[in-house]
């Protein structure tokens, strides 16, 4: 059953190399028919050629014996060679009247001219046989017709021709073989991956396609396929782990909001009711902060934001960044030390940068307090031009650090290692800055900064665009993709 | 100060219209994009609030045509759409503010307030005050009862724009915006910590504060009680 559904259509003309090798041999085989055709023809003319050579030096001796001895001559010479065994056939006679000499009992017919073929009948045997002949006047009225049977040639061209035939019909035979053989073949590989692709429809999302060792067309087709599909369960892993973790990480406010909208409800005085009303308010706007944060990494990995990209001085966006935080900063005793000299201009998004700096600060001193570690080390932002052009601007802190092997996962959406749940926050802080990252063609790199940890934001370099729009205090480029390094 | 509110949502746009009317404001609502084109056209409104998507008319070719029209009407553009190049697009169409849903209605009232603020001119003024608290825009100088108040420079655009709205609330978003520059949420409450460090160099030692913080909405500096 399953056999038919997958080589039934090898029976019908929807399977493409079926079509095709049918399509090849329509085109080759009148081609092979008439060359066929054309050989035998040819042999054919050949041949009868040879014979007209041979007649034409028969009749040039014959011509001799008449120059010799005249007509008595020439007749003796006919009869005595009409004698001999063989394929020639003479006749000398006079117009109207019956032969002098030779052993055609017959004029060739009337449609006859010389150097052409005719037929005639053997009267002994009374078979009917091919000839070519030459005829030429002797003197006035006596002509002498001298002609060969060719009916050896005939066959032999006649069987060449078969043979020919023969040929291409086997060839065809092959071709069709063949052709089955290869569509089978080729269908049967292009099955497997209709059966993988059937069967991670139905939900089996681990199967991949077998490939050969061919390394032909097939197996770069499978390698493909299955890169695709290897990023696809990616990104459905990723997606799961989103819901699940929505479900955990939205599900704990929204259950705090309704609770105190409760506990509001039961309060008696106007003022409970009313603190209990804004403790609401103050979660409600929590869930907002989450799912904008949310959004705002979906568009960016969806590359739905225009990047709008200002010239800056890199050093100003930490300097300012760390500004912004540096009081918050004072109040858990923790110091924000900027680790660059130089403006280092760059062709970034200003606020996407600042906002992915901003959580890189926000978090190192999120896990620096409140270790046990007595004495914590400073928050130490760096920006520097690395060697390739591009720039990396890195924020180290002397937290708890984070696990070589859970790095990976840090950076993933609403990810908060185990020791973090308990903290503020959305659980989106890197994975924002993984996307801003991406968004101008980087990557963020998580270093152990011994102890503590080191998150590094990779830039390429970047090429200013000279058909930029001029905006609001800066210059706009058209997308990432304009970015140089990739 | 009377507000147009186009927004094509009944439910909010009535929840608007009474929380501005309750606020002290007059306020109008239109249903969709001709009708608050025609209203705005009209009414000689302070202040328009105005949906980005609504029906027969999208928000933003509304403003565009006032803007043709050559009104100045302060304009607040409400949106669901948040990323960076919304908000561009949206300033570049003629808005004056950009406000991302959902929001806080004090939030929204709190910006209102600063684009009716706006129409006055600003630029000229060198000198805010409020009680004896005197900040000189020239000399860079703040004084509070005659004595000189050091502030750094952040610390003393923050006053500056507290200052030049004084007695209207003024929210964390939008200091982050003009104080900073930076249209994000930060995760923690970063301007609190500003905030505070500005109060104790203005405040601290007077019996009477000037910088109050209006719970659930923002800070506002007056002279009185918060």
């Amino acid at each position: 059953m399953a056999r038919t559904a997958r080589f039934g259509h090898l029976l019908t003309l929807r399977s493409a190399p079926v079509r095709l090798s049918l399509a090849a041999l329509a085109l080759l085989m009148p081609a092979a028919a008439i060359f066929a055709i054309f050989i035998g023809s040819q042999v054919n003319q050949l041949l009868t050629e040879q014979t007209l050579g041979i007649l034409r030096g028969e009749l040039s001796d014959l011509r001799g014996e008449f120059d010799r001895g005249g007509l008595g001559q020439l007749a003796a010479a006919v009869s005595e060679r009409s004698a001999r065994q063989g394929q020639n056939l003479y006749l000398l006679g006079a117009s109207g009247n019956a032969a002098l000499a030779g052993n055609l009992t017959e004029r060739p017919p009337a449609t006859w001219s010389a150097g052409g073929i005719f037929q005639f009948r053997d009267i002994a045997s009374g078979l009917e046989h091919t000839a070519v002949g030459i005829e030429i006047p002797v003197q006035t009225n006596v002509s002498l017709i001298v002609a060969r049977t060719i009916d050896d040639q005939r066959a032999f061209a006649t069987h060449l021709q078969r043979t020919a035939f023969g040929g291409v019909g086997l060839l065809t035979l092959i071709a069709l073989g063949f052709g089955w053989w290869s569509s089978r073949r080729l269908s049967r590989r292009v099955a497997v991956v209709t059966n993988t692709a059937r069967s991670i429809m139905a939900g089996d999302f681990n199967r991949r396609i077998p490939i050969g060792n061919a390394g032909d067309e097939f197996d770069d087709l499978a390698t493909g396929l299955n890169a695709m599909l290897a990023r696809i369960e990616d990104l459905m892993q990723s997606l799961r782990e989103v819901s699940d973790n929505i479900a955990h990480d939205l599900k704990t406010p929204l259950t705090r909001l309704r609770n105190r909208a409760e506990a509001a409800l039961r309060e008696q005085s106007p003022a409970a009711h009313r603190d209990g009303l804004e403790r609401v308010i103050e979660e409600a706007d929590s869930l907002i902060q989450t799912f904008n944060a949310l959004l705002l990494i979906a568009r960016l990995e969806a590359g739905a934001v225009d990047a709008t990209r200002v010239e800056c001085n890199l050093l100003d966006v930490v300097n300012d960044v760390a500004e912004l935080y540096q009081p918050v900063a004072d109040d858990v005793g923790l110091a924000i030390e900027i680790a660059a000299m130089q403006p280092i201009p760059a062709f970034v998004n200003r606020q996407l940068i600042g906002q992915a700096v901003a959580n890189l600060i926000d978090n190192a001193i999120k896990y620096s307090h409140g270790t046990a570690r007595a004495a914590v080390g400073p928050i130490v932002v760096s920006v520097a031009v690395i060697e390739q052009g591009g720039v990396e601007i890195s924020v180290a802190d002397r937290g708890p650090g984070i696990p070589a092997s859970d790095r990976d996962r840090a950076t993933k959406r609403f990810v908060r290692l185990e020791q973090s749940r308990s903290r503020p926050g959305t659980g989106l802080g890197l994975s924002l800055v993984a996307a801003v990252a991406r968004l101008h063609g980087g990557v963020v790199r998580l270093d152990d900064n011994a102890p503590g940890l080191r998150v590094t934001l990779c830039l390429p370099p970047t090429m200013k665009s000279t058909s930029a729009a001029h905006d609001l205090g800066g210059t706009i480029l058209a997308g990432p993709q304009t970015d140089v390094a990739r | 100060m009377r507000v147009l509110v186009i927004e094509d949502d009944r439910e909010t746009a009535q929840f608007l219209l009474k929380a501005l009317k309750e606020s002290g404001h007059a306020a109008d609502t239109a249903g969709d994009g001709d009708t608050g084109l025609a209203m705005a056209r009209d009414g000689n409104y302070d202040v328009l609030v105005v949906d980005r998507m609504l029906p027969k008319r999208d928000g933003l070719s509304i403003i565009e045509d006032l803007r043709k029209d050559g009104a100045h009407t302060p304009v607040l553009i409400l949106s669901a759409l948040g990323s960076v190049d919304d908000r561009v697009k949206g300033l570049r169409a003629g808005g004056d503010d950009y406000l991302t849903k959902p929001y806080a209605f004090s939030e929204l009232l709190a910006r209102i307030e600063a684009l009716s603020r706006r129409k006055e001119p600003e630029a000229q003024t060198t000198r805010y005050v409020v009680g004896d608290l005197i900040l000189d825009r020239l000399s860079h100088k703040v004084t509070r009862n005659g004595e000189n108040v050091p502030l750094q420079a952040r610390e003393f655009r923050l006053l500056e724009f507290l200052m030049r709205h004084a007695g209207q609330v003024v929210t964390r978003t939008m200091l982050l915006e003009h104080v900073w520059d930076y249209h994000f949420d930060p995760q923690t409450n970063v301007i609190d910590v500003h905030i505070s460090r500005l109060r104790s160099k203005i405040d601290k030692g007077f019996s009477r504060p000037l910088l109050h913080t209006v719970r659930g909405a923002g800070y506002v500096v007056r002279d009185g009680d918060g």
